[in-house]
């Protein structure tokens, strides 16, 4: 439906943005923090209404769309209602995972349906770090997931070889990433997302039990910079804003828990490799 | 948006992100993270925009996958964290266990 003005739905989005600011602002004071969170939903949902009135939808996509919206609610709020108090962060990870995956497939239709003529080079740039940082957040926090619940082992797993694959892992990325940056080919976005999944096995398999909070609040700021990519390669200024809120939090964040446990980032994520252990 | 704009905006937007949380107590480490987690679910309005756009079957089926798992995302990410911090509240609620306005200033 396109019911509402490209200058109202800017003004909405705006609004929606400054929700966020004072989200994280009250959620990080005991006395206003349930506020803050609620403040944040009424962003959400400003910003969902926002878009649902000013985009004019192909055919039958809208029912698409609502149709996605229900389940995934349906999905999604009975799993945090009833969760025991004790497996929340799990949830947390798996929540956090999917929305990396969601930035990683969004950037895969974008460059579909650019097909090869990409609006810059920016723009493809963006869409090849949201392509390939969201699919590490997707794997990295889908194995944070198993390892909290229990499923796998809580012990630090070093593949053999683990540190050159990763940098492998790492060169590869960057070299398809500047790829697809350049020719915009959806066929290589889909080579960079394999390739994102198989950096956050490598990043996440080495992390002991103890350290993995830490680990997802670094995969979160992952997913917020990932958005924030997403934001640039669609020119949307709320994407952007608060992805960019989310991974400078979140960095700060991961940097104050680290502290708070008398770790650092770089011991809990390479620590195993070098041979030393993550603590778990 | 010219590139300037974008870059201009996510600089800017960079450090509101770090100034907001600077301040943060450690009880608070976990529903913050949780409440900045349900925030990068609006990645939905992206899904929704390519979704809306999308033609060809296979586009439309990945659109929506991605507005689905962005749903979970946001929506669920919020749910949670008024659970945690309804647990949070209902502990703190004793009296004279923490100085009222000491997180004032």
């Amino acid at each position: 439906m396109n019911v509402l003005p490209a200058g109202v739905a800017d003004v909405l989005y705006l609004a929606a943005a400054v929700c966020f600011i004072l989200a994280l602002k009250g959620l990080s004071s005991p006395r206003s923090a349930r506020r803050g969170n609620l403040v944040g939903a009424l962003g959400a949902a400003v910003a969902v209404v926002t878009v649902l009135l000013s985009t004019d939808f192909a055919g039958a996509n809208l029912a698409v769309v609502l149709g996605a919206v229900g389940v995934g609610s349906a999905v999604a709020v009975p799993a945090a209602r009833r969760v025991k108090m004790t497996d929340m962060p799990q949830l947390v990870a798996i929540f956090n995972g999917v929305g990396g995956g969601a930035a990683a497939v969004v950037g895969i239709i974008e460059l579909a349906e650019w097909s090869g003529a990409a609006p810059t080079a920016t723009a493809t740039s963006a869409t090849a770090f949201a392509i390939l940082v969201g699919a590490t957040s997707l794997l990295g926090s889908l194995l944070t997931f198993l390892k909290l619940q229990g499923t796998m082992t809580s012990r630090p797993v070093v593949v053999p070889a683990a540190g050159p694959l990763m940098v492998l892992a790492l060169v590869a990325g960057v070299g398809v990433g500047v790829a697809v940056a350049v020719t915009g080919n959806v066929w290589l976005g889909v080579v960079l997302l394999v390739l994102g999944l198989g950096l956050g096995a490598l990043l996440v398999l080495p992390v002991g039990g103890a350290d993995v909070p830490i680990v997802i609040s670094l995969l979160n700021a992952f997913t917020g910079l990932t958005v924030a990519a997403s934001g640039w390669a669609m020119s949307n200024t709320l994407l952007l804003v608060a992805g960019t809120l989310v991974g400078a939090s979140g960095t700060i964040l991961t940097l104050a828990m680290a502290t708070a446990m008398g770790r650092s980032v770089t011991g809990i994520l390479f620590g195993a490799l070098r041979g030393g252990s993550t603590a778990g | 948006m010219s590139g300037l704009t974008i870059l201009t905006l996510f600089v800017l937007a960079a450090f509101v992100g770090v100034e907001v949380v600077s301040k943060v107590s450690s009880t608070l480490h976990t529903p913050l993270m949780s409440g900045a987690n349900a925030i990068h679910g609006i990645i939905l309005v992206g899904a929704i925009l390519v979704t809306a756009h999308a033609t060809s079957p296979v586009l439309i089926a990945l659109g929506g996958l991605a507005t689905l798992l962005a749903t979970v995302n946001l929506v669920g990410g919020f749910v949670v964290t008024d659970r945690m911090l309804e647990m949070f509240s209902g502990g703190r609620r004793r009296p004279a266990e923490e100085p009222v306005g000491s997180d004032a200033r």
